[in-house]
């Protein structure tokens, strides 16, 4: 090394191949402080945000998938339910249907048997006024028949009781006639 | 540097350049010739150093999951090391090897660059000492890569015995040997020196060039003009270089490291 310290007439002769052990002391210790601090406090603080930023998205990822897989379940879930609430619509529906026409089965049956039994009050009733006013009539009609009668021939028949039944046997006579 | 440009605007400057151009006077003491320990180079590096420290510290301050433009940027320079470099050549292991080349190539590549800078306009790099620094702890890294992850033997046996017949191998050995643990660091070292020394020499040739034909003759000054412009362009190529030289350096270092940990020879 001697020749690098060598000056000769205020010319230093260098060999630039020979390094200068001054610059690399300085140059070791520049760099290594150097390496010191950006491999401590900067690059793997770089890594851990890279970490965290493929975390992050990975997490999301998932994150969407158990989100879209929930949706699906409860589209399911809801499809399940509508089908089945339509079942039972169907079903509700069906069974109206049927009670109604029950009902109205029942109601027919019900008015018509009110009907019949109206009718046949009113037909028993007839018969109960029809006979009443044959019996009237046939009272009064035999009394008449009898006053005149017996304004015609004279009272003498008018207190003979057989006579009563002469008329009635005539009056049935009358009515078997007309009815026939 | 303001010496310099006195000199050569008193037409002083001595042409061609020489080595000795590459050692200026020291700063602390002023102007002392061959004292090393405080001078433009020394000062150069440790203001790489700082401004490196300083501009990664404050980019990356609080780091956010989205990143500022900042810290973007310089989440870059490491993912560019990490992914291209480091994950590329060694493959998946390479990414703890990462921090160490970011740094490496960081601190080339600005050391590489104050050659074109204005004002230091010379590269602290076109001094042996330090690429000869980065290149030992190359060599050292990867072999100690290479011992703790084979065993001492094996990492030499993978190292020096390739997969050869038998008898060539007295030739190939002491080949393997000299290329892989005698001319590496050496090579390392010299590449990125003597491209950076080259460089500043050629555009001292041209700048100096200039200035010697306009002070020998006024005819002349056209070509001076054109051996200006030469520089410019040749600073262009310089930039280049630069670029070029810190990615080579941070790729045979991971080719070293990768070379280590590969199982077959």
């Amino acid at each position: 090394m001697y020749f690098l310290a060598a000056p000769e007439g205020g010319e230093s002769t260098h060999n630039p191949i020979i390094p200068v052990w001054q610059e690399i002391v300085v140059g070791g210790i520049a760099f290594i402080v150097l390496a010191f601090v950006l491999m401590k406090f900067v690059f793997p603080r770089m890594e851990q945000t890279f970490q965290a930023r493929v975390d992050a998205i990975e997490g999301g990822i998932k994150r969407a998938e158990a989100a879209q897989a929930e949706a699906n379940q409860l589209l399911e879930q809801y499809r399940a339910q509508l089908a089945e609430a339509r079942t039972d619509a169907a079903k509700i529906r069906d069974d109206a249907r049927a009670d109604a026409e029950g009902i109205r089965q029942d109601i027919l049956a019900k008015a018509r048997e009110e009907s019949d039994r109206i009718i046949a009050a009113g037909k028993e009733q007839l018969a109960a006024e029809r006979a009443t006013i044959v019996r009237e009539l046939r009272t009064e009609v035999g009394t008449i028949a009898v006053d005149l009668a017996s304004r015609i021939v004279g009272e003498s028949l008018a207190d003979e009781a057989r006579r009563k039944g002469t008329v009635d046997r005539f009056l049935s006579g009358l009515e078997s006639a007309g009815a026939r | 540097m303001f010496g310099q440009a006195n000199v050569l605007a008193q037409g002083q400057a001595e042409f061609p350049p020489g080595v000795g151009d590459f050692y200026l006077p020291s700063i602390l003491p002023w102007g002392a010739e061959n004292s090393f320990w405080f001078t433009k180079i020394t000062a150069m590096v440790w203001i790489a150093v700082g401004v490196l420290i300083i501009y990664f510290l404050a980019s990356y301050r609080k780091p956010q999951l989205v990143p500022t433009k900042k810290q973007w940027l310089a989440e870059s320079i490491y993912g560019f090391v990490r992914n291209n470099i480091a994950v590329d050549m060694i493959g998946h292991q390479g990414v703890r090897f990462a921090p160490y080349f970011t740094t490496l190539f960081c601190f080339v590549l600005l050391t590489n660059a104050f050659a074109i800078i204005p004002f230091f306009q010379i590269s602290p790099n076109s001094h042996i000492a330090f690429p000869a620094f980065l290149a030992v702890i190359s060599y050292v890294l990867f072999i100690w890569v290479g011992i703790r992850h084979h065993g001492f033997g094996k990492f030499f046996k993978n190292s020096l015995v390739p997969p050869a017949p038998w008898f060539i191998l007295p030739i190939l050995i002491p080949i393997e040997f000299a290329s892989t643990f005698l001319f590496r660091p050496f090579t390392l070292a010299v590449r990125l020196f003597a491209n950076m020394f080259a460089g500043h020499m050629i555009l001292l040739v041209f700048t100096l060039g200039g200035f010697a034909m306009l002070n020998a003759n006024a005819w002349l000054a056209p070509v001076s003009v054109l051996s200006w412009l030469m520089t410019v362009a040749l600073t262009f190529l310089e930039f280049l270089v630069i670029c070029l030289q810190a990615y080579v350096f941070t790729v045979l270092t991971a080719s070293y490291v990768q070379g280590a940990l590969a199982d077959e020879h």
